[in-house]
């Protein structure tokens, strides 16, 4: 955590206001990017507005290294009845891998969307897409129950926009984009209710002081109820098996950039609140423990080789790595399930690494997009012929998501494994060995594809990306290699999140 | 850096290196298959420089990196390994004479790959016999597997892809589902994964779980052909005979045999392996796959599918040594999978001279064609008999050590096995020989469809190994001795 120290040089003043300024920043920006002239300062705005988000971030996370937790009271008024920013080490990690994911987007934007947006809307797609960083970075950031509501709220509200913007590269954006509103919708209302009967149970919408109260409430059905309502609402929003409907749809039918921020934000930031109630807010106890070992694992299991086995065969490249997606998500809830430190580092250690990995590969689908409109496997054949480099990303992104020795996605999976076997979840263990096999053959048929088959006589060309769209994928691809060789900083990032939830020593 | 550092690094760099050259000079055929020849050779030296030191007691080691705590890439030589690189090292450079031959002699396509494909394999040879630990061991284990995937689909037409397919998906399946989470298991259980002489895991935890990681392990490392995990190897006969001869009787194979032995020297112990009712499981499926393999191999009429049906007896030869309640099992084991390598790859050269030569491997059709080919025959029978283990071959010793061993633990049914085995091989690979040589007169065997017949490359290649079969059956003590160390530990420590 002293690379943060190092890389981060912010004056003491801005550091200080660093929790709201992170908020603040994108917000402003949203605002800035409707009102530009143009779509190239429209660009502009968005990759300074990214910037700024990450550096604020980075402060944020050197101080919570630092300090513990930093607790930010909005407006000077005082908890608990005041909103307030409460960050630890799991939101601060939240908040990094957002902005950093955020700002790489970013910078892809300037030439990935030209391809698949219309001109007149781009303006309004990095609006949107500001709001949308602003929201998932909200998300993790705030101490407040209800306030996650917002920023849920303001995040989904760009991310409709932003997956119907597709149509014009594919139709079914539209549709797909509605079928995400209505999901969503239910998700918040969902989520809605659970905070009406935990606010009733308690009496309060801090979350450090709602954990407070529920310890000394005992048995009570509605909180109970309340943290079950809490749970589906937000499993929508991070595509929990089977909630997962929307999903598929969303990444195959949205531009390249939004299925990259959406794998790579969306869906973990709600898995970091369901992570925050479940493990945090709620207290210890026989309920917490059933609702996790008798739910959530089963469900999350069953989405590792449902969804896996719905990968290998689907035929669209996109639909591939959405129902991957899914089953990725189930391997991260199995890490937090266990409910041990080491289990929960697992799976946040695994939650960054998927990040990493899904935005390098839709990262990369984009970029072939650039110059083709390859939907199906097939279409992808022998296309490292052509776009040698991106090739090269999508398969290190690959590799890492396959679990190849030296990648992170290789770090993750042992991570997790060992710590199911440590807290003695035996057939977790398996479940996770099974899903890595189904997780290879989905990976090769890909793989064979783009590097193994020669191109369909008369298949339409592709060319190599622009270098604009290949220096943030090479960024993200190789963050992966990186962090397979040297994996100290996620690591300890995931065990002081792990340490901060569950009280052990990092 | 140190001597033993700089030499593993080269040991390493070196087979890369190779391999971006081949692929820089890909236009000029000549240039591309010196430098393999002189990659291989620089190679030889580099490995008989880290045995001499291993034997000297000065064994050469290098720590690379430590992604996460537990977990280190590291290496280490020790007689098994340095013993595995020599071998793998020499033959690649036989290997590579008899591919010049063969590839084309044959016309084959895609030569700059192929040679690629090959120095990339050597890499993962190469950690492979060096590795320190497991996690190691399983990332060149792995990149092997990929090295080789592309040669085994050399031809690129449906049968070849659906074989890439059957041996990419046996060998990486089992590695994910079985391997791997027997490595985390050690890992977990031990805290490390460092193979560490006298065993990793004794004490450490409970005789169930142990059972299970043995089990794991082995079935795992399905580069061994274990069956019921063996479909990969006769499938991927598919590819030209230099792969078959050099992966599928050398490299590939002997990776996976060598990761058991590894597993049960250094992971487990002679002692614990003892003591593990899983071994006596897996010393019945071994003597099974023994004689089911000689038997199939009985059936075939293809050459190769042949040899490598007696590839899959022959490797399980091995895992049982690994199995066996004995610590000199460990010495044989390690002394026949040398043995075995030098005889099969030299049937594997003779098989691909025949196709060469007349366009065809049947065993049916080969009736006389000794008299076309007298000295390759000649190779030919010197390395069967080498496999099934008569004088004066190398074979002799390292079955008699075998059976000793079997018989010295009381392993009468692997005794039976290799016995029954042995007669087996005599009735799959010696009528081969005595049709082609013997037969009635005005048999002559197939018609050259190559002008000249076997190409001088391979003829020489396939006497190097010949002789090589005939020099091991000398040399066996000194291989034996100098694996001495692998079994020594618990026979030492068990004396007071």
């Amino acid at each position: 955590m002293i690379l943060f120290e190092a890389i981060y040089v912010a004056p003491p003043a801005l550091t200080a206001q660093a929790p709201i300024l992170v908020i603040a920043g994108p917000l402003i920006g949203a605002c800035a990017a409707v009102l530009s002239p143009g779509a190239r300062t429209a660009w502009m705005i968005s990759v300074l507005t990214a910037a700024f988000t990450l550096w604020m971030s980075v402060a944020v996370a050197g101080e919570v290294a630092r300090a513990g937790v930093i607790d930010y009271a909005l407006g000077g008024f005082a908890q608990p009845m005041g909103i307030a920013l409460r960050i630890d080490a799991l939101g601060a990690t939240m908040a990094l891998l957002i902005a950093s994911v955020g700002l790489l987007g970013a910078l892809y934007s300037g030439h990935a969307l030209v391809s698949e947006v219309k001109p007149e809307k781009h303006t309004l797609f990095q609006s949107g897409y500001l709001l949308c960083l602003a929201g998932f970075i909200g998300l993790v950031l705030t101490g407040d129950a209800f306030n996650a509501f917002v920023f849920l709220e303001v995040s989904s509200i760009g991310t409709y926009a932003l997956v119907g913007v597709g149509e014009a590269r594919d139709k079914r954006a539209l549709p797909a984009a509605f079928n995400y509103l209505i999901f969503g919708t239910v998700g918040a209302t969902f989520y809605v209710l659970g905070i009406g009967f935990l606010y009733a149970a308690t009496g309060t919408l801090n979350m450090a002081d709602m954990a407070m109260r529920l310890a000394t409430l005992g048995d009570n059905t509605a909180a109970q109820a309340g943290l079950a309502f809490v749970v589906a609402g937000l499993g929508i929003k991070a595509a929990m098996f089977p909630l997962h409907g929307w999903l598929p749809g969303a990444y195959a039918g949205a531009p390249s950039l939004v299925s990259v921020f959406l794998a790579a934000t969306a869906t973990k930031a709600a898995i970091y609140l369901i992570i925050r109630f479940v493990l945090d807010v709620f207290p210890e106890g026989e309920f917490g423990a059933i609702f996790l070992r008798w739910i959530l694992a089963p469900l999350a299991a069953t989405a590792v080789i449902v969804c896996s086995v719905q990968a290998i065969f689907a035929k669209e490249v996109r639909r591939i790595l959405a129902f991957s997606s899914v089953a990725q998500v189930g391997f991260i809830m199995l890490g937090v399930s266990l409910a041990t430190a080491a289990g929960v580092s697992a799976g946040v250690y695994y939650l960054i690494a998927h990040a990493l990995l899904k935005g390098a590969l839709f990262m990369a689908v984009g970029a072939f997009a650039v110059s083709v409109r390859a939907r199906t496997v097939d279409d992808f054949a022998g296309i490292a012929c052509e776009a040698p480099w991106s090739a090269a990303a999508f398969g290190v992104g690959a590799a890492s998501l396959a679990g190849v020795p030296m990648t992170m996605g290789f770090l993750a999976k042992w991570t997790l494994i060992s710590a199911a076997l440590e807290a003695g979840a035996v057939w977790i263990a398996v479940t996770l060995a099974i899903g890595s096999l189904l997780t290879l053959i989905y990976v090769w048929r890909m793989l064979e594809a783009i590097f193994f088959r020669m191109p369909a006589a008369g298949a339409e060309r592709a060319r190599e990306a622009p270098v604009g769209v290949l220096v943030p994928l090479f960024i993200l691809a190789g963050l992966s290699l990186l962090f397979g060789v040297t994996s100290t900083l996620p690591a300890s990032m995931a065990d002081a999140s792990a340490a901060a939830l569950t009280g052990a020593a990092p | 850096m140190s001597s033993g550092e700089l030499l593993i690094t080269l040991a390493l760099a070196l087979p890369l290196f190779a391999a971006v050259v081949i692929y820089a000079v890909g236009r000029m055929p000549d240039v591309r298959e010196t430098l393999t020849l002189v990659a291989c050779i620089g190679l030889c030296i580099i490995t008989i420089s880290m045995f001499m030191r291993v034997g000297a007691g000065d064994a050469p080691e290098m720590i690379v990196a430590r992604p996460m705590a537990g977990l280190e890439i590291a290496f280490r030589l020790e007689p098994l390994g340095a013993l595995f690189a020599v071998m793998a090292s020499v033959l690649w450079a036989v290997n590579s004479l008899f591919s010049i031959g063969y590839m084309r002699g044959a016309r084959e396509a895609h030569q700059t790959r192929f040679y690629m494909c090959f120095a990339l394999a050597m890499f993962g040879v190469m950690g492979v016999a060096m590795a320190a630990n497991l996690f190691t061991l399983f990332i060149f284990y792995e990149a092997l597997t990929l090295a080789t995937y592309p040669l085994v689909t050399h031809k690129g037409n449906a049968a070849a892809r659906r074989a890439g397919r059957i041996y990419l998906g046996t060998l990486v399946g089992a590695s994910v589902v079985l391997f791997l989470p027997g490595i985390i298991g050690v890992a977990s259980v031990a805290g490390s994964t460092t193979f560490t002489p006298g065993g990793l895991l004794p004490g450490k935890t409970s005789a169930l779980i142990e059972n299970l990681l043995l089990l794991l392990l082995v079935f795992g490392a399905a580069k061994a052909a274990l069956i019921p995990l063996h479909g990969w190897l006769p499938a991927a006969m598919v590819a030209p005979a230099p792969v078959s001869a050099m992966l599928h009787a050398v490299a590939v194979v002997k990776a996976g045999v060598f990761t058991i032995l590894k597993v049960s020297a250094y992971i487990f112990g002679p002692e614990l392996i003892t003591a593990l009712p899983a071994a006596i499981w897996i010393l019945w499926i071994a003597a099974a796959t023994i004689v089911i393999a000689s038997l199939v191999a009985l059936t075939k009429d293809d050459l190769k599918a042949r040899l490598a049906w007696s590839t899959v007896g022959q490797l399980a030869y091995i895992t049982s040594a690994a199995m066996l309640p004995f610590a000199s099992g460990l010495v044989a084991g390690g002394l026949h999978m040398i043995v075995h390598a030098v005889a099969k790859i030299t049937l594997f050269m003779c098989a691909g001279a025949i196709y060469v030569a007349t366009g065809s491997a049947k065993v049916s059709e080969l009736g006389g064609a000794g008299r076309r080919m007298p000295i390759l025959f000649t190779f030919f029978f010197m390395a069967s008999l080498s496999v099934i283990g008569l004088p004066p071959m190398g074979g002799m010793w390292s079955k008699f050590l075998l059976v000793d061993a079997s018989f010295g633990s009381g392993e009468w049914l692997t005794a039976a096995a290799m016995i029954v085995s042995s007669l087996l091989t005599i009735a799959y690979l010696l009528p081969v020989v005595f049709n082609a040589l013997f037969a009635p007169a005005g048999v002559r065997g197939p018609e050259f469809t190559r002008p000249g017949g076997v190409p001088g490359a391979v003829l020489a290649a396939a006497g190097i190994t010949a002789i090589g079969c005939l020099a091991l059956f000398v040399g066996a003590e000194f291989i034996a001795d100098y694996l001495e160390p692998l079994g020594a530990f618990t026979l030492l420590e068990a004396a007071p």
